[in-house]
């Protein structure tokens, strides 16, 4: 493994590599859920019947992973303003990378209960 | 190339030579053109400055997105019961808030714009072959002109007693 050079394999190569994944997955998310929003321009019932689904046990699983991608979408987009905006921003870039991180599993942690709780309680049982 | 004959006229010595020194404060470097300098006589530029201002809207968008999206999952994902709570009756109360209105439309459009440029520097990198290109840009601003005109459609023409 060469060292020193920006894009090999390191910090920087993986996290401009999560991010893209994150992002172009976040945006076709983004296309189903204008979709399925539209539905209440259809009737009551066409949108409660969609957004029922996303209230069972796999789809709650699902958005977990989207709030995943979210957040470090969001957080990691913002170290990349630091980089290109901040005079010191490149040179504390794995620094930052990890500090997202670390503000990430902090927020995933928290986003167990609210987003999962309720799909463990049917699926084990009140 | 009248740059390079000047810089020998102006006489560098050989390089390897270590004891001739071939700069000093009598004898400072050749004044070197710039390659790139635009001049009076520079025709003007018929590109204009898109990918750098695509490049800022990303970074700008990309700000007001992480406010906009995080307070959204966090009143649809996490407050008041979490996703549970979520229905056309939830829909209705906060659409009857131009607030929230305001707040929906600009995330749709920002999230949508910067997503779909973002996808084009995806396709941009990856796909090669120039008609691949097209294709699968066109059908990106296909969808995402679509999909930008629905939601807009959707937030100001909604009908809380449609039934």
């Amino acid at each position: 493994m060469p060292a020193g050079t920006l894009y090999r394999g390191r910090e920087g190569m993986w996290s401009w590599v999560a991010h893209r994944v994150t992002g172009v997955l976040i945006f076709f998310f983004l296309f189903v859920h204008v979709l399925d929003t539209a539905l209440v321009r259809v009737s009551p019932e066409a949108y409660d019947n969609v957004v029922a689904t996303y209230k069972t046990p796999i789809v709650a699983l699902l958005e977990y992973g989207l709030v995943a991608a979210i957040l470090f979408h969001a957080l990691n987009g913002l170290r990349v303003i630091a980089v290109d905006f901040w005079s010191k921003g490149p040179r504390y870039q794995k620094q930052m990378l990890w500090t997202v991180m670390g503000i990430w599993v902090v927020l995933m942690i928290g986003a167990l209960y609210p987003i999962l709780g309720h799909a463990v309680r049917e699926v084990f049982g009140s | 190339m009248s740059t390079t004959e000047k810089s020998a006229a102006s006489g560098i010595g050989p390089v390897e030579g270590a004891g001739e020194t071939a700069y000093s404060v009598d004898n400072p470097a050749p004044y070197i053109e710039a390659p790139r300098q635009r001049t009076k006589k520079t025709p003007k530029s018929t590109r204009g400055n898109f990918e750098m201002a695509a490049w800022l809207f990303m970074r700008l968008s990309g700000i007001v997105l992480v406010v906009l999206v995080i307070g959204h999952l966090l009143i649809q994902l996490v407050l008041d019961g979490g996703v549970s709570k979520i229905g056309f009756a939830f829909v209705a109360g906060r659409w009857a808030s131009p607030w929230w209105q305001t707040w929906d439309l600009a995330m749709l459009w920002l999230a949508m714009l910067h997503g779909a440029n973002g996808l084009r520097t995806v396709i941009n990198d990856y796909a090669e072959r120039p008609n691949t290109r097209l294709w699968l840009k066109g059908l990106l601003y296909t969808a995402t002109v679509f999909t930008i005109l629905l939601g807009t459609l959707v937030i100001f023409t909604f009908d809380p007693n449609i039934r």
